[in-house]
């Protein structure tokens, strides 16, 4: 790379420094000086039963949420990639559109749908299917269906790309063996997509770490994520150093996985 | 060893939309035997195999499998062993495992999928390597797995696309050795699609010559070479030297023919060189245009007075000394070695 590159790069990198790098140092900065200098938060942080329970919480929603919407992804990109022409337009149109609302609106539109008084309950109650209503909102259950339907296109692309990549020739030299089509499928095309599951994965399960506007209107606060106990801690009460321990916590934990889904591709690439 | 099939087609037509991939093929391919699909690309060689392998419909006409109606039973039901060009190995296995995919997929117990297993690596010289992920073997041995993968559970019927296109000369040579060898010890049905004239003719008991979706001719690698049904195979195969009679006369000169007239075709081969007119057999005269030197061979360019060009194989050791372009020669042949065409 010339100096020229450099200089081209310039913009991109200060905006990136004024707005990432500097304030990631300031939280740094905190979480080791408020309210006293020291490592004092950080043992906060990982002792603490209610944080602790925080990240359990938040371990456990994005390890569920990853496998439904990888799963979920898998099914439609199989569709994309080997349908006809009218299911791959649909399935086109189903990975574009969520892409076109914003990620408030589609939160509000859920709880529309399935709070007490929303249009899911509503219909069950008219048809007599139940008499109360059911609880689908403000709990786990919200924040789990919030969250897939969010990611679920973020998982197409790599699953896509690695779907592409296989050769039909394989897939009919193990059918003309003889071999069923579950086990052409299961034996042969997933492990053959094992990259692009893993990109899917790794994108999908970093992506829900970091949720924060979801988990926030579907779980009504009852079942905190951890990027809505570092607003909380931060905002709504005067706990920076423990907020910004929080933060770094979190960090580090995505850059782990950046780093090992880079190590994957670089994997699959050769 | 499971009984080598006799596959039995008539008729058989395919249309892609307007275009017409083959045209009412009628051959039947006996047991155990090594039939070539030979042909230009385009001809339908490869659509045929296709539709014996099952994977391609056809439009009209009927298969038969040892008599028994074949056309509409599906590529797994079939289990005809396949090597298709570029392979297809599953790449995310072991060699071993690439091999012992379909004996699993047979149902067979474990003892006798390793025993077949470690038996084909050992057949295609792969001892070794059977740990390896194909990603790792060179071209040569991914297609000695590919092999021993379609031959592993002893199908009837092996069909091979173009296996040898991807490798160099050298090893094409080992490989058809090999090939033949693999051919007379399991006795199964083989159908190799292939362009290479010489591949074909080396390994076939039969050839099948297709053009433009048609059976040109159907007959053992010596008769299609030596008696080839029309111009297009003559032409397709190797060098052919033409020249029109009429009257039994060519250019005036009386020759001996089986017929008065039509196009003489000889091989080049069989045409011999003299600077002075021979006295016996068909001969005719012509003024030497070029000289090739191949080695062994010198590849002599002719043409006669009526302007028809002519090609000639010589011994270098046989030429005569100081032969140049613009010399008058004459090209002689025995009458038995012309054919008409």
């Amino acid at each position: 790379m010339t100096s020229r590159h450099i200089l081209l790069l310039g913009p991109l990198l200060l905006l990136l420094g004024a707005a990432y790098l500097v304030p990631f140092l300031g939280v740094m900065q905190w979480s080791v000086t408020l309210p006293e200098p020291g490592l004092g938060q950080y043992r906060t942080a990982l002792t603490d039963p209610l944080v602790l329970g925080v990240i359990w919480r938040t371990l456990r929603i994005c390890a569920l949420v990853t496998v439904l919407s990888v799963a979920a992804a898998y099914v439609m990109t199989l569709v994309w990639v080997r349908g006809g022409p009218v299911a791959r337009l649909v399935v086109e149109l189903c990975i574009l559109i969520p892409f076109w609302i914003s990620v408030l609106t589609r939160a509000f539109g859920w709880l529309a749908l399935l709070s007490n008084k929303g249009l899911v309950n509503g219909w069950l109650q008219t048809l007599g299917i139940i008499s109360e209503p059911l609880t689908l909102v403000r709990n786990e259950f919200g924040v789990v269906l919030g969250m897939v339907h969010f990611l679920v296109p973020f998982a197409v692309f790599p699953l896509a790309s690695s779907m592409r990549a296989v050769d039909e020739r394989v897939l009919m030299a193990a059918r003309g063996m003889g071999a069923s089509r579950a086990r052409i499928f299961w034996q042969i095309f997933v492990p053959m997509t094992k990259s692009g599951i893993l990109g899917a994965v790794l994108l999908v399960f970093v992506f829900a770490l970091g949720f924060f506007v979801t988990p926030a209107i579907l779980g009504g606060g009852r079942s905190v994520m951890v990027a809505e106990l570092i607003y909380l801690r931060i905002f709504q009460s005067p706990d920076w150093g423990l907020g910004a321990a929080i933060s770094v916590i979190l960090m580090i934990a995505v850059g782990a996985l950046l780093a090992l889904m880079l190590r994957q591709t670089k994997g699959a690439a050769r | 060893m499971s009984q080598a099939a006799e596959i039995g087609a008539t008729g058989i037509g395919k249309m892609f939309g307007q275009f017409t991939a083959l045209a009412d093929i009628t051959l039947t391919i006996a047991r155990g035997e090594f039939l070539t699909l030979l042909g230009p690309s385009g001809s339908g060689k490869t659509t045929f195999l296709n539709v014996l392998s099952g994977f391609e419909p056809p439009t009209s006409g009927r298969l038969t499998l040892d008599g028994r109606y074949m056309t509409a039973m599906p590529p797994e039901v079939r289990g005809f062993g396949m090597v298709f060009q570029g392979y297809a190995l599953f790449p995310h296995m072991s060699v071993e495992d690439n091999i012992a995919f379909p004996l699993k997929v047979q149902g067979r117990n474990a003892a006798e999928v390793k025993r077949r297993v470690a038996e084909m690596v050992e057949m295609v010289g792969l001892g070794g390597h059977g740990h390896k992920r194909p990603a790792g073997l060179s071209g040569g041995q991914q297609q000695r797995v590919a092999l021993a993968r379609a031959l592993a559970y002893e199908p009837p019927v092996l069909l091979l696309d173009e296996p040898f296109s991807a490798l160099d000369k050298n090893l094409r040579g080992q490989m058809q050795d090999e090939m033949r060898r693999i051919h007379r010890d399991t006795g199964t049905t083989f159908v190799f699609v292939t362009h290479d004239q010489e591949e074909a003719l080396a390994l076939s008991s039969r050839v099948a010559i297709f053009e433009r979706g048609r059976l040109q001719q159907l007959a053992a690698p010596r008769e299609v070479y030596e008696r080839p049904a029309n111009r297009f195979v003559a032409e397709f195969l190797g060098d052919i030297n033409i020249l029109p009679v009429s009257g039994g006369r060519i250019e005036g000169r009386a020759v001996e023919t089986a017929a008065p007239n039509g196009d003489l075709a000889i091989r080049p081969e069989y045409m011999a060189l003299s600077l002075t007119e021979p006295g016996q057999g068909n001969a005719i005269a012509a003024t030497l245009q070029d000289l090739t030197y191949l080695g062994a061979e010198t590849r002599l360019s002719l043409q006669t007075p009526g302007g028809v060009p002519l090609v000639l194989h010589q011994p270098t050791a046989a030429l005569p000394a100081g032969l140049a372009p613009g010399a008058a020669v004459w090209a002689s042949w025995a009458p038995e070695r012309g054919f008409l065409l």
